[in-house]
């Protein structure tokens, strides 16, 4: 099992819904999130006052996936998300030992 | 045929009525003795009571419509325009400040502030003959409006006793204990207001243009009274209590530009109470001041918005809403006194010296007047009061008289170089009661139960601290 963290611009969300969806992959928890990678954030102007923003808002997605659909799901993400700017996001990939189901204590790729 | 029995109809409805009216009127005057006819002075008599009732009804409902859009400035409109401009852990407090003075002027008001503003007494402050107010009822003091109860009169100035003092709120914002802040505006409403308001409008006061004051400062809805004495004890607020932790390293921009934006327009709407209002009556110059204070917030509007978009590339919604309150503070004391076209000169002039003012000057001197009290109203209401002097024309108000009865101008403008003296008369001594005044207060207040939160309070916010409550808990379980 992997799971995929990709921190993704807001406006793209919905497309990569979407795309993840039509591949099979199915859920997914969405976090609001604020950060910068190489962008650099934007002046804001309150009554002549210049404040820099930094932190700018971003969607963050996690989703734990079985090993044989992480790599459609990320060919998914990528082209959904890309517009080819600075900012888009970045995604990252790291194995998971167990999962388990709450309901009925399911565990392994089943609990996915 | 359907229609001809309806004309018929009407036909003889009409005549019906007719021969009524008629065998009435008959019947009256047949049965009329002597004894019981109306002699021609006896009617004049009965209908000059009857128009100075009617005209006496007109003016007191546009005094109480007056009077209800002016307390509409406070709350919702000044507590909301201050509201959206503290961070959101602060909303609340700030709003509460404003509701506060709501409750606590109001009864101040009645029990001694309208009779030290309102009564007679000598050049500086009124007497004691309305205390309580005693004496104030539903006979109009003539003095002030011979056709509205003064008990109108009274409640109208109370609503501008009550945002005067809510005005210095935003300089202090962030950091004042609610307790101090309710002691300092108990004795700001009796040191500072109550005489300035009695020098400018009261009887016998000092600066009364309209019942021969030494000095007669133009001032028709409060440029001295309301907007210079906040603006300058706001000044006086930011520098005693210094800056708010973390300014100016920290960032600390505006929670929410929309609720100033509501607030900035109910101020616009509730400021037509204030300066139409303060002809006294539904007057011709009533609708005089209430054109030019709309146009005077337009053209400021534009002014500020303008001066941002030249130096900074963009017009802020919140630049250009603050140019319109500029505007508002700046045609108060004008409105009334000036043309529809002097009120866009002077809106457009303080639009863009007030954005100066607030963008340049102020990070200059590094003084935290957190929400621009002091930028709008102090600097506002001076020039404001000084362009009075050199725009108000006899042709709206005649209110110099020569011996004969003629009227005598106002203005530079009107040809009257002097009034400018007397203008800055007003202003100097606007600024200087309220500098000494405040400072005296502050420093009471300050020994006797402090000013500021804890530095610990202030980093937690004053809603939690000093009131117990968020504004926004958006992220309670449900």
């Amino acid at each position: 099992m992997t799971k995929i963290e990709a921190v993704i611009q807001t406006s793209k969300l919905e497309a990569v819904k979407t795309a993840l969806h039509e591949i099979g992959a199915e859920g997914m928890t969405v976090l609001e999130a604020r950060g910068h990678g190489r962008q650099k954030g934007h002046t804001e102007f309150y009554r002549g006052r210049e404040y820099t923003v930094d932190l700018i808002p971003k969607i963050k997605l996690e989703m734990v996936l079985a090993d044989d659909m992480v790599e459609r799901a990320v060919e998914a993400i990528v082209n959904a998300a890309r517009t080819g700017q600075i900012g888009d996001g970045k995604i990252f990939l790291s194995k998971i030992d167990e999962a388990i189901r709450i309901r009925n204590q399911e565990r392994g790729v089943s609990a996915l | 045929m359907f229609a001809d029995t309806r004309g018929l109809k009407a036909l003889l409805t009409w005549l019906f009525l007719w021969t009524a009216v008629y065998s009435a009127f008959s019947q009256t005057s047949s049965r009329l003795t002597p004894a019981t006819v109306e002699s021609q002075t006896e009617r004049i008599a009965r209908l000059e009571q009857a128009v100075t009732e009617a005209k006496s009804s007109a003016d007191n409902s546009w005094m109480l419509v007056s009077s209800a859009l002016v307390l509409l400035m406070t709350g919702p409109g000044l507590a909301l325009f201050y509201g959206g401009l503290v961070r959101k852990k602060n909303v609340l407090a700030t709003m509460m400040q404003s509701f506060a003075l709501m409750a606590i002027v109001t009864i101040l008001w009645a029990l001694i502030g309208y009779s030290l503003s309102f009564g007679s007494g000598n050049s500086f402050i009124g007497a004691f003959d309305h205390i309580f107010l005693r004496g104030v009822g539903v006979q109009p003091d003539a003095a002030y409006s011979a056709t509205i109860p003064q008990q109108t009169f009274m409640v109208y100035q109370l609503m501008f006793a009550i945002i005067t003092p809510a005005l210095i709120t935003g300089a202090f914002a962030e950091r004042m204990k609610f307790s101090a802040m309710v002691l300092f505006m108990i004795f700001w409403s009796i040191v500072v207001y109550d005489p300035m308001a009695h020098m400018v409008w009261g009887k016998e006061g000092l600066l009364n243009a309209a019942l021969g004051g030494r000095f007669p400062t133009l001032d028709f809805a409060g440029g001295t009274v309301v907007h210079v004495t906040s603006g300058v004890s706001a000044l006086v607020c930011a520098l005693y209590l210094g800056k708010r932790v973390g300014y100016p390293r920290e960032p600390m921009p505006p929670h929410s530009v929309v609720l100033s934006f509501i607030g900035a327009c109910l101020l616009w709407v509730g400021w037509f109470g204030f300066n139409a209002g303060s002809a006294l009556a539904a007057s011709p110059l009533a609708t005089s001041a209430f054109v030019a204070t709309h146009f005077g917030a337009a053209a400021a509007a534009l002014g500020w918005g303008s001066a941002e978009w030249i130096r900074n590339g963009k017009p802020s919604t919140l630049g250009t809403i603050s140019g319109a309150v500029a505007g508002l503070v700046a045609i108060t004391p004008a409105a009334g006194f000036v043309s529809p076209m002097s009120a866009l000169a002077i809106g457009l002039i303080v639009g863009v010296v007030c954005y100066l003012m607030v963008a340049q000057v102020k990070s200059r001197f590094g003084y935290d007047d957190s929400l621009d009290a002091f930028g709008v109203h102090g600097v506002g209401g001076t020039i404001g009061a000084i362009l009075t002097g050199v725009f108000a024309s006899r042709a709206i108000n005649p209110i110099f008289k020569d011996a004969r009865g003629n009227a005598m101008g106002l203005g530079i403008l009107d040809g009257n170089a002097g009034q400018l003296l007397n203008q800055f008369v007003g202003v100097v001594i606007g600024w200087i009661l309220a500098a000494v005044g405040t400072l005296i207060i502050l420093k009471v207040v300050d020994l006797a139960i402090g000013l500021r939160v804890t530095e610990g309070h202030e980093i937690q916010g004053l809603d939690l601290s000093q009131h117990g409550e968020e504004g926004y808990n958006f992220e309670v379980s449900a």
